[in-house]
């Protein structure tokens, strides 16, 4: 078999093996159900114990303020959704951005529609957040602030402190999507004044199928999934203790591995990034140089088109992903690539390469060299490039 | 998600490139919508398409529907590639993903606004063409098109 690079870690990640291993137990020998009360179910309700406080202690948070769910998308239902409804008495304003993950859009879509006000913050040309515009667009009705921690196509990481700040002089919430910081980035929900944060398991090496909402003790939300007496009410159903146990031991690894990860990673990220802006022409690095997730990495290749590039790197074992049209089913690109100002033919270009701890520097170069072949053989055949290529010669 | 004939078409293209002083050129869709094809023809005294060349920019099913749209062409008539449809060239392909539909559309408008290029530059009507609604000037709003 062909091997295998795989730079699309904003996806999903390889469950890690000793992650798997950690999981394994708790099929087929301690499967009790934890709301039991015999031994073997013990074991099960121990377990789960054990990763709500590794992964408490990651963030600076206590073990009662963190609540399993099925994975980051529900977490952000769940954040908006119950913050809404339970401030409703206060106020019907919050305040997001346009480069948020379709989680956090669609469902301020749906409350928009059930007679709540959203802003969408611009970015600016990075993809950063402008803090006089938030300071701006808070009203006496604002209830709830929610912008994520890093973005999951540009890798941009947002001023989450400062946006906490804001949120707390102004006595507001602050919900920040932390799915593709957390694990890259060290945070602390104190120190940022994050009041709900929400994260999947499968993007640091965990499995899929699990994620958390820390909810800051204190606040009011409603439970989200009505039934059972687990995670205190919040959040019924039986818990999904390999899925939880296997995300504990990733967050443990995650924590152990950061510094010396994140260093390897910002160093490949920055030589894939400095190598491919000098040797392509007509290429441009979208999210900030340096503010940016250590793995992430996103072009735009003028004259070439996202899906096309993505199926010739297939073909060379090389997996990717873009914000063209053709990849999401749509006819528009990206929004996050909009939202920082790129044409469309500009945005219909772009890949995205998220390294993982595995990456070599010899999986990069042969990646480079690959798609240095690809876009010259995809601009050949482009009538953009033609036409580009025509003006240039007059 | 392709049929092994679309990614063959995609990976191996026939008839990629331009044709000096073409008979007809076309250029149809908008770089809004992520697909821009456009077809070279070289049509003979007896109205036989002689050559045919292609550049699209687009996905895998937009170049691949532009393949075969060349190769259904070639050695036609300008009347028998006027008949040739979109639904021909994606049953030529066997198939395309239902989001990928309208990109076989664009090759069979492509098609319409080489000819009617032709025709123009000719001073001829050729029965049953219409002028291409979609052909674009680049730079320009395009509205979205209704596929």
């Amino acid at each position: 078999m062909k091997k295998i690079i795989y730079l699309d870690n904003a996806a999903t990640t390889r469950t890690a093996p000793e992650v798997v291993e950690a999981m394994l137990p708790y099929f087929s020998e301690n499967y009790g159900n934890p709301s039991s009360v015999y031994g073997l179910a013990g074991e099960s309700k121990k377990a789960i114990t054990e990763s709500r406080e590794i992964i408490a202690g990651a963030l600076g948070a206590k073990s009662n303020e963190i609540y399993f769910t099925a994975g980051g998308s529900e977490a952000d239902n769940w954040a908006l959704k119950a913050a809404a409804e339970a401030y409703q008495s206060k106020g019907n304003h919050i305040i997001t951005t346009k480069i948020e993950h379709h989680a956090i859009l669609h469902t301020c879509e749906y409350l928009e529609k059930r007679g709540f006000e959203i802003t969408y913050l611009n970015v600016d040309e990075y993809g950063s957040v402008k803090l006089e515009d938030l300071k701006k667009a808070i009203r006496p009705t604002t209830i709830l602030i929610s912008v994520m921690f890093a973005n999951n196509e540009i890798g941009t990481i947002q001023p989450i402190k400062e946006i906490g700040e804001i949120a707390k002089k102004h006595g507001i919430l602050f919900h920040t999507d932390a799915v593709q910081a957390f694990g890259q980035v060290p945070i602390s929900v104190d120190e940022y004044h994050i009041d709900m944060l929400s994260s999947s398991g499968h993007k640091l090496n965990g499995p899929k199928g699990i994620g958390f909402l820390y909810i800051r003790s204190g606040l009011k939300l409603r439970s989200f999934i009505h039934g059972g007496a687990q995670e205190r009410k919040r959040r019924a159903g039986t818990e999904n203790v390999p899925g939880i146990v296997g995300y504990g031991k990733a967050v443990e690894r995650a924590l152990r591995t950061m510094e010396e990860r994140t260093r390897k990673e910002r160093e490949l990220r920055d030589y894939l990034i400095e190598r491919v802006l000098t040797e392509v022409p007509f290429v441009r690095l979208n999210g900030h140089r340096k503010n940016r997730l250590p793995n992430n990495v996103n072009f735009s290749f003028q004259f070439v088109e996202g899906e096309s590039l993505l199926i010739m790197l297939d073909m060379e074992g090389i997996c990717a992903s873009s914000g063209s049209a053709c990849t999401s089913g749509s006819l528009d690109p990206s929004h996050v690539l909009l939202a920082i100002g790129l044409p469309h033919e500009i945005a219909h270009g772009s890949l995205r390469l998220t390294l993982g701890e595995e990456t070599t520097r010899e999986d990069l170069d042969f990646v480079i060299d690959t798609i240095k072949g690809i876009v010259q053989k995809l601009r050949d055949m482009s009538p953009l490039y033609e036409d580009f290529m025509k003006r240039e010669k007059q | 998600m392709y049929s092994e004939k679309v990614m063959d078409h995609f990976q191996n293209p026939r008839n990629v490139g331009e044709i000096d002083n073409a008979s007809g050129v076309g250029t149809v869709g908008n770089a809004k919508c992520g697909d821009i094809m456009r077809i070279y023809l070289d049509i003979d005294d007896n109205k036989i398409i002689r050559d045919v060349k292609f550049k699209t920019f687009g996905c895998g099913a937009a170049v691949a529907t532009s393949s075969m749209a060349t190769e259904l062409v070639k050695g036609k008539s300008i009347y028998e590639a006027l008949k040739i449809t979109n639904k021909a060239v994606m049953e030529a392909l066997d198939g395309l993903p239902p989001v990928k539909v309208h990109c076989s559309l664009l090759a069979e408008e492509a098609i319409h606004a080489a000819l009617w290029d032709y025709a123009q530059k000719h001073g001829i009507e050729i029965e049953g063409l219409e002028k291409p609604k979609s052909d674009i000037h680049e730079g320009e709003e395009e509205e979205s098109e209704s596929y």
